[in-house]
Protein backbone atom coordinates (compact mmCIF):
# COMPACT_ATOMS: atom_id res chain seq x y z
CA UNK A 1 0.00 0.00 0.00
CA UNK A 2 1.24 3.57 -1.00
CA UNK A 3 2.43 5.28 2.52
CA UNK A 4 1.15 8.31 2.69
CA UNK A 5 4.02 11.25 2.43
CA UNK A 6 4.92 14.49 0.96
CA UNK A 7 6.99 12.75 -2.06
CA UNK A 8 4.23 10.39 -2.52
CA UNK A 9 1.52 13.58 -2.83
CA UNK A 10 2.98 15.65 -5.09
CA UNK A 11 4.15 12.98 -6.99
CA UNK A 12 0.78 11.44 -7.62
CA UNK A 13 -0.45 14.84 -7.89
CA UNK A 14 2.04 15.30 -10.93
CA UNK A 15 0.56 12.06 -12.10
CA UNK A 16 -3.39 13.28 -11.78
CA UNK A 17 -3.66 10.60 -9.37
CA UNK A 18 -4.18 7.48 -10.85
CA UNK A 19 -1.78 5.22 -8.65
CA UNK A 20 -3.61 5.37 -5.03
CA UNK A 21 -4.86 2.30 -3.61
CA UNK A 22 -7.48 0.64 -2.27
CA UNK A 23 -7.09 1.92 1.42
CA UNK A 24 -8.25 -1.75 2.83
CA UNK A 25 -9.28 -4.81 1.33
CA UNK A 26 -12.21 -6.07 1.21
CA UNK A 27 -12.29 -10.05 1.88
CA UNK A 28 -14.50 -13.02 2.44
CA UNK A 29 -13.90 -15.00 5.78
CA UNK A 30 -11.48 -17.32 6.54
CA UNK A 31 -12.07 -20.40 8.06
CA UNK A 32 -10.40 -20.32 11.27
CA UNK A 33 -8.73 -17.23 13.47
CA UNK A 34 -6.56 -17.12 16.20
CA UNK A 35 -9.02 -13.95 17.30
CA UNK A 36 -12.19 -12.37 16.49
CA UNK A 37 -13.45 -9.17 17.45
CA UNK A 38 -16.90 -8.57 16.75
CA UNK A 39 -18.16 -4.65 15.90
CA UNK A 40 -15.41 -2.71 13.70
CA UNK A 41 -16.09 0.22 15.47
CA UNK A 42 -13.08 2.23 16.55
CA UNK A 43 -13.21 0.36 19.33
CA UNK A 44 -12.67 -3.19 17.62
CA UNK A 45 -10.37 -1.64 14.97
CA UNK A 46 -8.42 0.06 17.14
CA UNK A 47 -7.91 -3.48 19.07
CA UNK A 48 -7.01 -5.58 16.29
CA UNK A 49 -4.28 -2.78 15.59
CA UNK A 50 -2.64 -3.30 18.68
CA UNK A 51 -2.74 -6.74 18.45
CA UNK A 52 -0.99 -6.64 15.44
CA UNK A 53 0.98 -3.98 16.41
CA UNK A 54 2.06 -4.78 20.54
CA UNK A 55 1.10 -8.28 21.18
CA UNK A 56 2.16 -9.00 17.15
CA UNK A 57 -0.90 -11.45 16.66
CA UNK A 58 -1.89 -10.93 13.14
CA UNK A 59 -4.53 -14.21 12.31
CA UNK A 60 -7.19 -11.47 13.60
CA UNK A 61 -10.80 -10.76 12.18
CA UNK A 62 -13.21 -8.00 12.92
CA UNK A 63 -16.64 -8.51 11.90
CA UNK A 64 -19.14 -5.96 11.31
CA UNK A 65 -23.16 -6.54 10.90
CA UNK A 66 -23.02 -2.93 8.90
CA UNK A 67 -19.69 -0.87 7.53
CA UNK A 68 -17.25 -0.12 9.32
CA UNK A 69 -17.44 3.13 11.16
CA UNK A 70 -21.27 3.19 10.44
CA UNK A 71 -22.45 2.86 14.46
CA UNK A 72 -21.17 5.29 17.13
CA UNK A 73 -17.79 6.15 15.30
CA UNK A 74 -19.94 8.18 12.91
CA UNK A 75 -22.55 9.61 15.63
CA UNK A 76 -20.37 11.64 18.12
CA UNK A 77 -19.55 15.03 18.60
CA UNK A 78 -15.69 14.17 18.07
CA UNK A 79 -14.26 15.29 21.86
CA UNK A 80 -11.34 14.17 23.17
CA UNK A 81 -10.57 14.81 27.15
CA UNK A 82 -8.79 13.09 29.52
CA UNK A 83 -10.25 15.34 32.86
CA UNK A 84 -11.28 12.09 34.89
CA UNK A 85 -10.59 11.85 38.61
CA UNK A 86 -11.78 8.24 39.82
CA UNK A 87 -8.67 5.86 40.15
CA UNK A 88 -8.18 3.51 37.26
CA UNK A 89 -9.90 6.13 34.76
CA UNK A 90 -7.83 9.04 35.64
CA UNK A 91 -4.67 6.86 34.61
CA UNK A 92 -6.65 5.36 31.98
CA UNK A 93 -8.23 8.52 29.93
CA UNK A 94 -4.74 10.18 30.45
CA UNK A 95 -3.12 7.49 28.46
CA UNK A 96 -5.73 7.63 26.18
CA UNK A 97 -5.03 11.42 25.21
CA UNK A 98 -1.21 10.51 24.93
CA UNK A 99 -1.89 7.95 22.16
CA UNK A 100 -3.95 10.52 20.64
CA UNK A 101 -1.32 12.86 20.52
CA UNK A 102 1.11 10.59 18.06
CA UNK A 103 -2.10 8.79 16.43
CA UNK A 104 -1.19 11.02 12.82
CA UNK A 105 1.90 9.47 12.67
CA UNK A 106 1.31 5.73 14.20
CA UNK A 107 -1.39 5.48 11.66
CA UNK A 108 0.25 7.16 8.77
CA UNK A 109 -3.27 9.07 7.99
CA UNK A 110 -4.18 12.74 9.76
CA UNK A 111 -6.77 11.84 12.03
CA UNK A 112 -7.26 15.63 11.84
CA UNK A 113 -6.28 15.70 16.25
CA UNK A 114 -6.79 19.19 17.05
CA UNK A 115 -5.96 20.12 20.62
CA UNK A 116 -8.02 23.08 20.61
CA UNK A 117 -8.47 23.41 24.63
CA UNK A 118 -11.48 22.12 26.52
CA UNK A 119 -13.43 24.72 28.69
CA UNK A 120 -15.56 23.38 31.21
CA UNK A 121 -17.68 26.48 32.38
CA UNK A 122 -19.06 27.02 36.29
CA UNK A 123 -21.75 28.87 37.70
CA UNK A 124 -21.50 28.48 41.28
CA UNK A 125 -19.26 28.37 43.69
CA UNK A 126 -19.79 25.06 44.22
CA UNK A 127 -19.37 23.42 41.45
CA UNK A 128 -16.10 25.50 41.06
CA UNK A 129 -14.95 23.73 43.92
CA UNK A 130 -15.77 20.78 42.76
CA UNK A 131 -13.95 21.55 39.70
CA UNK A 132 -10.86 22.55 41.44
CA UNK A 133 -10.68 19.72 43.13
CA UNK A 134 -11.10 17.38 39.98
CA UNK A 135 -8.55 18.96 37.77
CA UNK A 136 -5.85 19.33 40.67
CA UNK A 137 -6.30 15.65 41.20
CA UNK A 138 -5.72 15.82 37.18
CA UNK A 139 -2.68 17.84 37.72
CA UNK A 140 -1.23 15.51 40.42
CA UNK A 141 -1.69 12.68 37.56
CA UNK A 142 0.78 13.89 35.30
CA UNK A 143 -2.35 15.34 33.04
CA UNK A 144 -2.33 19.16 32.55
CA UNK A 145 -5.35 21.46 34.09
CA UNK A 146 -6.04 25.37 34.45
CA UNK A 147 -8.31 27.65 35.56
CA UNK A 148 -9.32 30.41 33.82
CA UNK A 149 -10.77 33.83 35.80
CA UNK A 150 -13.81 35.41 34.23
CA UNK A 151 -11.38 37.80 32.62
CA UNK A 152 -9.07 35.28 30.90
CA UNK A 153 -12.65 33.21 29.91
CA UNK A 154 -13.98 36.78 28.31
CA UNK A 155 -10.55 37.68 26.36
CA UNK A 156 -10.25 33.90 25.04
CA UNK A 157 -14.15 33.38 24.18
CA UNK A 158 -15.66 36.94 23.80
CA UNK A 159 -19.18 35.92 22.49
CA UNK A 160 -20.36 33.79 25.46
CA UNK A 161 -23.14 34.84 27.20
CA UNK A 162 -21.86 37.07 30.23
CA UNK A 163 -25.10 39.21 30.63
CA UNK A 164 -26.58 40.61 33.67
CA UNK A 165 -29.77 38.61 32.50
CA UNK A 166 -28.31 35.01 31.61
CA UNK A 167 -30.04 32.46 34.35
CA UNK A 168 -26.95 30.88 35.14
CA UNK A 169 -24.23 33.93 35.57
CA UNK A 170 -21.13 31.98 33.99
CA UNK A 171 -18.33 32.61 37.16
CA UNK A 172 -14.73 30.95 35.16
CA UNK A 173 -13.54 27.55 33.51
CA UNK A 174 -11.79 24.60 33.99
CA UNK A 175 -9.74 24.02 31.12
CA UNK A 176 -7.64 21.20 29.60
CA UNK A 177 -5.59 22.94 27.03
CA UNK A 178 -4.62 19.27 25.33
CA UNK A 179 -8.08 18.31 25.12
CA UNK A 180 -9.69 18.78 21.53
CA UNK A 181 -10.91 17.17 19.06
CA UNK A 182 -10.65 15.07 16.10
CA UNK A 183 -12.44 13.86 12.77
CA UNK A 184 -13.99 11.14 13.74
CA UNK A 185 -14.44 9.06 10.48
CA UNK A 186 -10.67 9.34 9.66
CA UNK A 187 -10.09 7.67 13.28
CA UNK A 188 -12.09 4.63 11.21
CA UNK A 189 -10.49 4.95 8.21
CA UNK A 190 -7.01 5.46 9.70
CA UNK A 191 -7.30 2.34 12.10
CA UNK A 192 -8.80 0.47 9.24
CA UNK A 193 -5.83 0.82 7.26
CA UNK A 194 -3.35 0.34 9.42
CA UNK A 195 -5.27 -2.71 10.79
CA UNK A 196 -5.47 -4.31 7.10
CA UNK A 197 -1.55 -3.48 6.64
CA UNK A 198 -0.84 -6.18 9.02
CA UNK A 199 -2.93 -8.86 7.30
CA UNK A 200 -5.69 -8.65 9.42
CA UNK A 201 -9.20 -9.01 7.64
CA UNK A 202 -12.20 -6.57 8.47
CA UNK A 203 -14.70 -8.64 7.37
CA UNK A 204 -18.08 -6.14 6.48
CA UNK A 205 -21.69 -7.46 6.42
CA UNK A 206 -21.28 -10.05 8.33
CA UNK A 207 -23.64 -10.38 11.04
CA UNK A 208 -23.09 -12.48 13.78
CA UNK A 209 -26.17 -14.51 14.30
CA UNK A 210 -25.20 -16.98 17.25
CA UNK A 211 -22.30 -19.18 18.88
CA UNK A 212 -21.20 -22.88 18.41
CA UNK A 213 -20.50 -22.70 22.36
CA UNK A 214 -19.46 -26.33 24.16
CA UNK A 215 -18.94 -25.45 27.90
CA UNK A 216 -17.25 -22.44 28.93
CA UNK A 217 -15.64 -21.83 25.48
CA UNK A 218 -17.06 -20.65 21.97
CA UNK A 219 -15.67 -22.80 19.42
CA UNK A 220 -17.08 -20.44 16.62
CA UNK A 221 -19.15 -17.71 15.19
CA UNK A 222 -22.42 -18.66 13.11
CA UNK A 223 -21.90 -15.19 10.76
CA UNK A 224 -24.33 -14.46 8.09
CA UNK A 225 -20.97 -15.21 6.14
CA UNK A 226 -21.47 -18.74 7.27
CA UNK A 227 -19.57 -20.70 10.14
CA UNK A 228 -16.35 -18.94 11.51
CA UNK A 229 -13.75 -20.89 13.99
CA UNK A 230 -11.92 -19.01 16.54
CA UNK A 231 -9.64 -19.78 19.55
CA UNK A 232 -10.68 -16.12 21.22
CA UNK A 233 -13.44 -13.92 20.58
CA UNK A 234 -13.64 -10.43 21.81
CA UNK A 235 -16.85 -7.66 21.69
CA UNK A 236 -16.54 -4.55 20.98
CA UNK A 237 -20.45 -3.75 19.85
CA UNK A 238 -21.25 -1.01 22.39
CA UNK A 239 -25.05 -0.05 22.26
CA UNK A 240 -25.88 -4.20 21.58
CA UNK A 241 -23.86 -5.49 23.36
CA UNK A 242 -26.28 -7.24 25.75
CA UNK A 243 -28.17 -8.31 22.76
CA UNK A 244 -24.94 -9.91 21.57
CA UNK A 245 -24.28 -11.26 25.32
CA UNK A 246 -27.58 -13.22 25.47
CA UNK A 247 -26.71 -15.26 21.60
CA UNK A 248 -23.70 -16.66 24.06
CA UNK A 249 -26.44 -18.20 26.71
CA UNK A 250 -25.06 -15.66 29.59
CA UNK A 251 -27.77 -13.85 30.92
CA UNK A 252 -28.10 -10.63 32.19
CA UNK A 253 -24.90 -7.12 31.85
CA UNK A 254 -24.98 -3.62 34.22
CA UNK A 255 -26.00 -2.00 31.14
CA UNK A 256 -28.68 -0.49 29.57
CA UNK A 257 -28.99 0.81 26.13
CA UNK A 258 -29.99 4.82 25.78
CA UNK A 259 -29.65 6.74 22.75
CA UNK A 260 -27.75 9.79 22.68
CA UNK A 261 -28.33 12.70 19.89
CA UNK A 262 -25.76 15.06 18.12
CA UNK A 263 -26.31 17.92 15.88
CA UNK A 264 -24.56 20.00 13.50
CA UNK A 265 -25.53 23.33 11.90
CA UNK A 266 -24.78 24.54 8.72
CA UNK A 267 -21.14 25.74 8.18
CA UNK A 268 -20.11 29.24 9.22
CA UNK A 269 -17.13 31.49 9.08
CA UNK A 270 -14.51 30.61 12.37
CA UNK A 271 -16.70 31.41 15.60
CA UNK A 272 -15.33 29.06 17.96
CA UNK A 273 -11.38 28.01 18.53
CA UNK A 274 -12.56 25.86 21.64
CA UNK A 275 -14.50 22.64 23.12
CA UNK A 276 -16.78 24.51 25.66
CA UNK A 277 -19.03 22.75 27.83
CA UNK A 278 -21.94 23.92 29.96
CA UNK A 279 -23.65 21.66 32.46
CA UNK A 280 -25.58 23.25 35.58
CA UNK A 281 -28.58 21.23 37.16
CA UNK A 282 -30.67 19.04 34.59
CA UNK A 283 -29.29 20.92 31.63
CA UNK A 284 -25.93 19.90 29.61
CA UNK A 285 -24.39 20.85 26.54
CA UNK A 286 -20.95 20.56 24.70
CA UNK A 287 -19.81 22.70 21.65
CA UNK A 288 -17.19 22.97 18.72
CA UNK A 289 -16.71 24.26 15.67
CA UNK A 290 -15.72 21.48 12.85
CA UNK A 291 -12.89 22.46 10.43
CA UNK A 292 -15.70 22.73 7.44
CA UNK A 293 -17.06 25.17 10.09
CA UNK A 294 -20.45 23.43 11.49
CA UNK A 295 -21.40 23.80 15.02
CA UNK A 296 -21.24 20.13 16.39
CA UNK A 297 -23.10 20.14 19.77
CA UNK A 298 -25.06 17.89 22.00
CA UNK A 299 -26.28 17.50 25.39
CA UNK A 300 -28.13 14.90 27.37
CA UNK A 301 -29.51 11.44 26.18
CA UNK A 302 -32.84 10.28 25.78
CA UNK A 303 -33.99 9.59 29.01
CA UNK A 304 -35.75 6.49 27.80
CA UNK A 305 -34.30 3.19 27.11
CA UNK A 306 -33.84 2.53 23.25
CA UNK A 307 -32.46 0.50 20.64
CA UNK A 308 -33.90 2.48 18.17
CA UNK A 309 -31.08 5.06 16.33
CA UNK A 310 -33.47 7.80 16.23
CA UNK A 311 -33.91 10.69 18.36
CA UNK A 312 -36.91 12.80 20.25
CA UNK A 313 -37.64 15.60 20.24
CA UNK A 314 -38.34 17.44 23.20
CA UNK A 315 -34.29 16.51 23.54
CA UNK A 316 -33.86 19.01 20.27
CA UNK A 317 -36.04 21.88 22.46
CA UNK A 318 -33.37 20.95 25.69
CA UNK A 319 -30.45 20.92 23.71
CA UNK A 320 -31.45 24.44 21.48
CA UNK A 321 -32.23 25.76 24.95
CA UNK A 322 -28.77 25.34 26.39
CA UNK A 323 -27.45 26.03 22.95
CA UNK A 324 -29.30 29.98 23.13
CA UNK A 325 -28.38 30.03 26.84
CA UNK A 326 -24.60 29.76 26.94
CA UNK A 327 -23.77 31.29 22.71
CA UNK A 328 -27.31 33.74 21.77
CA UNK A 329 -25.11 34.18 18.76
CA UNK A 330 -26.20 31.14 17.41
CA UNK A 331 -29.91 31.94 17.40
CA UNK A 332 -30.47 32.28 13.75
CA UNK A 333 -28.06 29.38 12.88
CA UNK A 334 -29.96 26.45 11.42
CA UNK A 335 -29.79 23.02 11.91
CA UNK A 336 -28.17 20.80 9.62
CA UNK A 337 -28.11 17.47 10.58
CA UNK A 338 -28.82 15.35 13.95
CA UNK A 339 -28.69 11.77 14.09
CA UNK A 340 -28.93 9.56 17.30
CA UNK A 341 -26.52 6.73 18.47
CA UNK A 342 -27.44 3.64 21.55
CA UNK A 343 -24.94 4.07 24.11
CA UNK A 344 -24.33 1.38 26.63
CA UNK A 345 -25.10 3.09 30.08
CA UNK A 346 -23.33 0.91 32.55
CA UNK A 347 -24.75 0.93 36.16
CA UNK A 348 -21.76 3.72 37.51
CA UNK A 349 -20.99 4.85 34.58
CA UNK A 350 -17.61 3.69 33.84
CA UNK A 351 -16.52 0.68 31.30
CA UNK A 352 -15.85 -2.87 30.77
CA UNK A 353 -12.67 -4.10 29.70
CA UNK A 354 -12.75 -7.78 31.43
CA UNK A 355 -12.69 -11.37 31.15
CA UNK A 356 -15.92 -13.03 31.25
CA UNK A 357 -17.68 -16.97 32.46
CA UNK A 358 -16.97 -18.11 29.63
CA UNK A 359 -12.83 -18.75 29.08
CA UNK A 360 -12.44 -17.44 25.69
CA UNK A 361 -14.65 -14.54 25.40
CA UNK A 362 -13.72 -10.43 26.58
CA UNK A 363 -15.87 -7.55 26.73
CA UNK A 364 -15.50 -4.10 26.06
CA UNK A 365 -18.68 -2.21 26.62
CA UNK A 366 -19.93 0.13 28.96
CA UNK A 367 -18.40 3.46 27.71
CA UNK A 368 -21.98 5.60 28.21
CA UNK A 369 -21.29 8.22 26.31
CA UNK A 370 -17.34 8.96 26.27
CA UNK A 371 -16.63 6.25 24.12
CA UNK A 372 -15.16 8.55 21.19
CA UNK A 373 -11.84 9.79 23.10
CA UNK A 374 -11.18 6.59 24.47
CA UNK A 375 -10.94 4.72 21.30
CA UNK A 376 -6.90 4.37 21.41
CA UNK A 377 -6.67 3.48 25.15
CA UNK A 378 -9.75 0.44 24.72
CA UNK A 379 -7.97 -0.81 21.43
CA UNK A 380 -4.42 -0.94 23.80
CA UNK A 381 -6.01 -2.09 26.81
CA UNK A 382 -8.63 -4.92 25.09
CA UNK A 383 -5.58 -6.11 22.63
CA UNK A 384 -3.06 -6.25 26.20
CA UNK A 385 -6.03 -8.30 28.03
CA UNK A 386 -6.80 -10.89 25.26
CA UNK A 387 -3.25 -11.35 24.12
CA UNK A 388 -2.09 -12.12 28.03
CA UNK A 389 -5.17 -13.68 29.59
CA UNK A 390 -4.89 -10.80 32.79
CA UNK A 391 -6.43 -7.44 33.05
CA UNK A 392 -3.27 -4.73 33.19
CA UNK A 393 -3.92 -3.33 36.20
CA UNK A 394 -4.67 0.21 35.76
CA UNK A 395 -8.08 -1.60 34.49
CA UNK A 396 -8.01 -4.33 37.30
CA UNK A 397 -11.00 -2.76 38.83
CA UNK A 398 -13.27 -2.34 35.30
CA UNK A 399 -14.86 -5.46 35.84
CA UNK A 400 -18.11 -6.93 36.06
CA UNK A 401 -17.55 -8.24 39.58
CA UNK A 402 -16.48 -4.71 41.15
CA UNK A 403 -20.44 -4.06 41.88
CA UNK A 404 -20.37 -7.25 44.09
CA UNK A 405 -16.84 -6.28 45.58
CA UNK A 406 -18.66 -2.91 45.87
CA UNK A 407 -15.78 -0.95 43.97
CA UNK A 408 -18.45 1.41 41.81
CA UNK A 409 -15.96 3.67 39.58
CA UNK A 410 -18.99 6.62 40.01
CA UNK A 411 -17.09 9.40 38.33
CA UNK A 412 -20.71 11.64 38.91
CA UNK A 413 -21.76 10.14 41.98
CA UNK A 414 -25.18 9.54 40.69
CA UNK A 415 -25.55 6.48 41.65
CA UNK A 416 -27.07 2.96 40.28
CA UNK A 417 -29.14 4.55 37.16
CA UNK A 418 -27.85 4.22 33.91
CA UNK A 419 -29.49 7.05 32.55
CA UNK A 420 -28.33 9.30 34.63
CA UNK A 421 -24.58 8.93 34.07
CA UNK A 422 -23.05 11.18 31.36
CA UNK B 1 -42.87 11.99 21.17
CA UNK B 2 -43.94 9.12 22.90
CA UNK B 3 -47.78 9.19 23.70
CA UNK B 4 -48.50 7.14 26.93
CA UNK B 5 -52.22 6.82 28.28
CA UNK B 6 -51.77 7.71 31.74
CA UNK B 7 -54.78 5.70 33.62
CA UNK B 8 -55.29 8.60 35.40
CA UNK B 9 -54.88 11.43 33.28
CA UNK B 10 -55.35 10.18 29.86
CA UNK B 11 -52.89 10.62 27.10
CA UNK B 12 -50.15 12.67 27.29
CA UNK B 13 -46.42 13.49 25.85
CA UNK B 14 -43.61 11.62 27.63
CA UNK B 15 -42.25 14.68 28.21
CA UNK B 16 -44.44 15.03 31.06
CA UNK B 17 -42.70 11.64 32.92
CA UNK B 18 -40.11 10.59 33.87
CA UNK B 19 -38.24 7.67 33.46
CA UNK B 20 -37.72 4.69 36.17
CA UNK B 21 -36.09 1.60 34.56
CA UNK B 22 -36.55 -1.84 33.89
CA UNK B 23 -39.88 -2.79 35.40
CA UNK B 24 -39.49 -6.53 36.40
CA UNK B 25 -37.15 -5.96 38.98
CA UNK B 26 -37.97 -7.80 42.11
CA UNK B 27 -35.85 -6.61 45.22
CA UNK B 28 -34.84 -9.73 47.30
CA UNK B 29 -35.67 -9.87 50.99
CA UNK B 30 -34.07 -7.63 53.04
CA UNK B 31 -31.24 -10.51 54.47
CA UNK B 32 -31.11 -12.22 51.06
CA UNK B 33 -27.27 -12.72 49.71
CA UNK B 34 -25.56 -10.14 48.71
CA UNK B 35 -25.06 -11.73 45.35
CA UNK B 36 -28.90 -12.10 44.85
CA UNK B 37 -29.27 -7.89 46.13
CA UNK B 38 -25.95 -7.14 43.53
CA UNK B 39 -28.28 -9.18 40.50
CA UNK B 40 -31.34 -7.32 41.06
CA UNK B 41 -29.66 -3.71 41.48
CA UNK B 42 -27.09 -3.49 39.24
CA UNK B 43 -28.09 -6.43 36.46
CA UNK B 44 -30.35 -5.68 33.80
CA UNK B 45 -31.95 -7.86 31.45
CA UNK B 46 -31.59 -4.87 28.59
CA UNK B 47 -34.32 -6.15 26.21
CA UNK B 48 -34.51 -5.04 22.89
CA UNK B 49 -38.12 -5.60 21.91
CA UNK B 50 -41.31 -5.66 24.50
CA UNK B 51 -40.62 -4.91 28.24
CA UNK B 52 -42.10 -4.43 31.16
CA UNK B 53 -40.77 -0.38 32.73
CA UNK B 54 -42.05 2.10 35.26
CA UNK B 55 -42.73 5.45 34.49
CA UNK B 56 -43.52 8.34 36.68
CA UNK B 57 -45.78 11.13 35.81
CA UNK B 58 -43.71 14.05 37.67
CA UNK B 59 -45.64 16.56 35.68
CA UNK B 60 -49.08 15.26 35.51
CA UNK B 61 -50.81 12.99 38.83
CA UNK B 62 -47.21 12.23 39.80
CA UNK B 63 -48.44 8.12 39.89
CA UNK B 64 -45.82 5.59 39.35
CA UNK B 65 -46.71 3.53 36.25
CA UNK B 66 -46.10 0.35 34.77
CA UNK B 67 -45.82 0.36 31.05
CA UNK B 68 -45.29 -2.24 28.46
CA UNK B 69 -43.13 -0.70 25.32
CA UNK B 70 -40.53 -1.91 22.40
CA UNK B 71 -37.60 -0.20 23.11
CA UNK B 72 -36.56 -0.97 18.87
CA UNK B 73 -39.86 1.05 17.95
CA UNK B 74 -40.97 2.43 21.05
CA UNK B 75 -44.48 1.22 20.83
CA UNK B 76 -46.52 1.13 23.61
CA UNK B 77 -49.26 -2.24 24.57
CA UNK B 78 -50.27 -1.41 27.76
CA UNK B 79 -50.26 1.53 30.45
CA UNK B 80 -51.20 0.75 34.15
CA UNK B 81 -50.90 2.27 37.86
CA UNK B 82 -47.33 0.07 39.07
CA UNK B 83 -49.21 -0.06 42.50
CA UNK B 84 -51.02 -3.76 42.26
CA UNK B 85 -54.07 -3.00 44.30
CA UNK B 86 -54.91 0.44 41.93
CA UNK B 87 -54.36 -1.39 39.33
CA UNK B 88 -56.87 -3.94 40.35
CA UNK B 89 -59.25 -1.62 41.12
CA UNK B 90 -59.01 0.20 37.96
CA UNK B 91 -59.36 -2.99 36.16
CA UNK B 92 -62.41 -3.91 37.92
CA UNK B 93 -64.09 -0.22 36.93
CA UNK B 94 -63.41 -1.01 33.66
Amino acid sequence: MTRFNAWNVIKNGFLKNPKWDRQWRDPEPKKEYDIIIVGAGLHGLATAFYLAKNHNIKNVAVVEKGWLGGGNAGRNTTIIRSNYMMPGNREFYEHSLKLWENLSHELNYNVMFSQRSHVNLFHSPGARDSNARRYNTMLLHGSDAEFWSLEKLKKNIPHLNYGPNSRFPIMGAAVQKRAGTARHDAVAWGYARATDKYGIDIIQNCEVLGFNRIDSNIKSLITSKGEIKCKKVGFAVAGNTSRLWKMTGLNSLPIESHKLQAFVSEPLKPLLDQVVVFGVGGAHFYISQSDKGGMVFGGDIDWYKSYAQKGNLPIVQDVSEAAMSVMPCLGRVRLLRHWSGIMDMSMDGSFFICKTPIDNLYLNAGWNYGGFKTSPASGWYFADLIANNRPDKIIENHDLKRFEKGINIDERGAGPDPKLHG
Amino acid sequence: MIRIKCPFCGERDHSEFTYGGDGSIKYPELDASIKEWVQAIFFRENICGMQVETWHHSSGCRMWLKVERDTLTHEIKSVEAAHDGLAKLLRRKQ
